[in-house]
C-alpha cells in the first residue's frame, strides 16, 4: 500500500513541477517569475523528502534542508532587488 | 511496520502530494498576481509539512529511536514561507501590478484631510 501511495505522490509532485515550470516560463511579470522559483524549490523538498521515504535513506534530510535555506535567501534576494534595485544597500 | 502505521503513512503522503499538486494548480489557474500568490504559498507549505510529518513518522517506526530532523525543516519552511510572500507582496505593489479589483491608493495621492501625519 506504501509503495502505491509513493507512486501516486510521485506523479502528482512531477506534475506540480510542470505546472510551476510553465509559471516561471510564461510570466507574466517579475514577480510571477520569482513565485514559480519559490514553488518550484518547495516542490523540490517535497520530491527529496517522498525519495527519502522511497528509499529508506535518511540521508536526503540535510539536502532538503539546504535547499529551503538557499531557496529562501535567494526568493528575499530577487524581491528585495524588484523592491529597491539593490539588494543589500 | 503495522498496517495502522502503513496506511497513515499512505494517508499523510498522498495529502501531502495532493495539497503540492493544488498549490501548483493554482499558480497556473488564477488570473492576477496577488491571487497567485495565495494559492502555492499556503498549500505547498501545509503539502510538504504533511510530507514530513509522514517521512518522521517513516524513520521513527523503522530506524532506531525517534527521528525528529524533519521538525527542524518544516519549522524553517513555516517561518519563513509568509516571509518571502510578504516581500513578494510588497514588491507587485511596488511595481503596481495589475489586479481584478482595485489596488488600494499610495498614501501620497489621498487629499490632504485624509494623510496621516
Amino acid at each position: 500500500m506504501l509503495s502505491m501511495a509513493l507512486t501516486i505522490a510521485f506523479a502528482l509532485v512531477a506534475a506540480a513541477f510542470v505546472m510551476s515550470l510553465f509559471r516561471l516560463l510564461k510570466g507574466p511579470s517579475a514577480p510571477d517569475r520569482i513565485l514559480a522559483l519559490d514553488t518550484l524549490y518547495i516542490n523540490a523538498i517535497a520530491l527529496l523528502v517522498l525519495l527519502g521515504i522511497h528509499l529508506a535513506s535518511p540521508l536526503y534530510f540535510e539536502a532538503a534542508l539546504l535547499i529551503a535555506l538557499m531557496g529562501f535567501v535567494g526568493t528575499v534576494a530577487l524581491a528585495k532587488f524588484l523592491l529597491r534595485g539593490d539588494i543589500i544597500e | 511496520m503495522s498496517t495502522i502505521t502503513e496506511t497513515l503513512l499512505s494517508l499523510l503522503i498522498l495529502a501531502g502530494a495532493a495539497f503540492t499538486f493544488i498549490g501548483s494548480l493554482g499558480l497556473v489557474r488564477f488570473r492576477d498576481f496577488y491571487t497567485r500568490l495565495h494559492a502555492p504559498t499556503k498549500a505547498t507549505t501545509l503539502g510538504v509539512g504533511c510530507l514530513l510529518v509522514a517521512s518522521s513518522i517513516f524513520f521513527s517506526v523503522t530506524g532506531e529511536g525517534l527521528s525528529l530532523h524533519e521538525i527542524l525543516v518544516s519549522l524553517f519552511l513555516f517561518i519563513t514561507a509568509p516571509i518571502s510572500a510578504h516581500l513578494l507582496a510588497k514588491a507587485a505593489l511596488h511595481l503596481r501590478l495589475p489586479s481584478s479589483v482595485a489596488l488600494p491608493l499610495e498614501p501620497s495621492s489621498l487629499p490632504q484631510p485624509l494623510r496621516e501625519e
